[in-house]
């Protein structure tokens, strides 16, 4: 059995592979090389593992392109995989985040995209429709750009029904029950320190979203200051930080066997996103947020990074693997659910992306 | 009419190797030009303009050695015989 991660960066795509239960790992690349790989994804749905990357090709614009040999040969379609309609006088600037679906739901492949959209693709990632009920939401207009840019960089198809949740900076959380035809706002509890409003409706600068192992209305959010969890698939939050050293990250994971089970990488505040004392530090919850553990064993001290908010991802191995990526360029891997890290791979660009998956 | 477009290196993969490319634009304006080169290389347009038809922010374009920025942009004139020159600018990192 192979495990495969794939490690998207500022200048490129590394592909690293391990053969023994992920304990070490063979790191092949670049791939791509001096393209930013903002997205990938690992799609495992077909009979050939398909890597998908969304990469911006600096002087010459983003798209996506796909490999169904594991990076030997890449492909994109002639007119783009991701293109706006000529009405909406947009143009696609970044591609933040690319979801395959069930395998109920062959060749659904979602993506986020900058600015704000998201899109659908019905055959694998090579054709992307934009989600007009989403495009069209009045909201839409006042979504303004984070510092990274405005986005829905988070995109999670609930396999049992037709939510759809996303997540934008800023934007913040919103949700729809019918595949992407209606969309409300539901970040109810969280928090914004950047406007005369601390509970507005909408416009949170929520950094990332995962979803709970067993219930799929309990979601875990890291905020733009703040971490909170909702028990009833976003309509409310409530704080669940008390636990951490600091409330500030990007990314959060939770377990996709495990219940209760996610992890956060804390760093000082917006105006400092490094670790506290610059200690890379992960600290994880066995308890859906009531209590935190610091974890570090393998991690490094003196490490004055920030993780981004797609640098940190889980596998579906058991026990869990998670894989955490930084902006120096370093990526630890532990196959013990965070108890230890080994190093994959260093001196790599800026780590903006991980996705890891096990190979049929 | 025909027009010789200048490709550096990076883009010439895309126009099965070529560095020159002859395009027989159905106008006299950078917009027709770009609208030819796309109906023949689909990927390598892409590179230059976005969906909504503007030369992407990086990438500069001469005619006749003229940058078309202050040339009238996509309506820049581009007569028979021209050379339509395409460069990355200095940029990236």
């Amino acid at each position: 059995m192979t495990d495969l991660l794939a490690i998207g960066t500022r200048k490129g795509l590394w592909l690293a592979r391990s053969d023994d239960d992920r304990r070490t790992w063979t790191v092949d690349g670049p791939h791509l090389l001096a393209q930013e790989v903002a997205a990938v994804s690992i799609d495992t749905r077909g009979t050939a593992p398909r890597v998908l990357a969304g990469i911006q090709y600096g002087h010459w614009g983003p798209t996506v392109m796909w490999s169904d040999d594991l990076g030997s040969t890449w492909n994109e379609s002639d007119h783009g995989a991701i293109r706006f309609p000529e009405d909406t006088g947009a143009a696609l600037a970044r591609v933040w985040q690319l979801r395959p679906d069930t395998a109920d739901r062959s060749g659904v492949v979602w993506a986020g995209c900058e600015p704000h959209s998201l899109w659908r693709s019905t055959d694998g990632g090579v054709s992307f429709e934009l989600v007009r009920g989403l495009h069209d939401h009045p909201h839409r207009p006042t979504w303004q750009p984070g510092g990274g840019g405005g986005a829905v960089h988070t995109v999670l198809p609930d396999p049992a029904s037709d939510r759809v949740t996303i997540a934008m900076s800023t934007g913040g959380v919103y949700v729809s029950e019918d595949g992407g035809e209606k969309w409300e706002p539901r970040n109810r509890g969280i928090t914004v320190s950047y406007g005369p409003d601390p509970l507005p409706e909408y416009g949170q600068c929520v950094h990332k979203v995962a979803v709970d192992a067993g219930d799929r209305d309990r979601l875990y959010a890291q905020n733009h200051f703040g971490v909170f969890r909702s028990d009833d698939a976003g309509t409310s939050w409530t704080s669940i930080a008390g636990g951490l050293p600091v409330d500030f990250g990007f990314p959060i994971v939770a377990s996709p066997t495990t219940p209760g089970t996610a992890w956060v990488v804390p760093l000082v505040a917006d105006m400092q996103r490094v670790p506290p004392d610059g200690r890379l530090r992960v600290h994880r919850t066995r308890d859906a947020g009531a209590t935190w553990t610091e974890l570090g064993e393998g991690l490094p001290d003196d490490a004055w990074v920030a993780v981004m908010r797609d640098a940190f991802c889980a596998d579906a191995g058991d026990p869990t693997g998670i894989y955490v990526g930084t902006r120096d360029g370093c990526v630890y891997a532990s196959n013990d659910e965070g108890d230890s890290f080994t190093l994959v791979a260093d001196h790599l660009p800026d780590v903006l992306t991980v996705k890891a998956a096990t190979l049929p | 009419m025909t027009v010789q477009v200048l490709l550096p290196g990076v883009l010439a993969a895309l126009a099965g190797g070529e560095k020159h490319v002859h395009v027989d634009p159905a106008g006299d304006t950078l917009a027709d030009l770009l609208d030819a080169l796309a109906a023949e290389h689909p990927t390598l347009t892409r590179r230059i303009r976005d969906e909504t038809g503007q030369v992407r922010r990086f990438v500069n374009v001469y005619v006749d050695g003229d940058d078309v920025r202050f040339a009238g942009g996509l309506e820049a004139k581009v007569r028979d015989g021209a050379e339509v020159q395409v460069l990355p600018s200095v940029a990236g990192g």
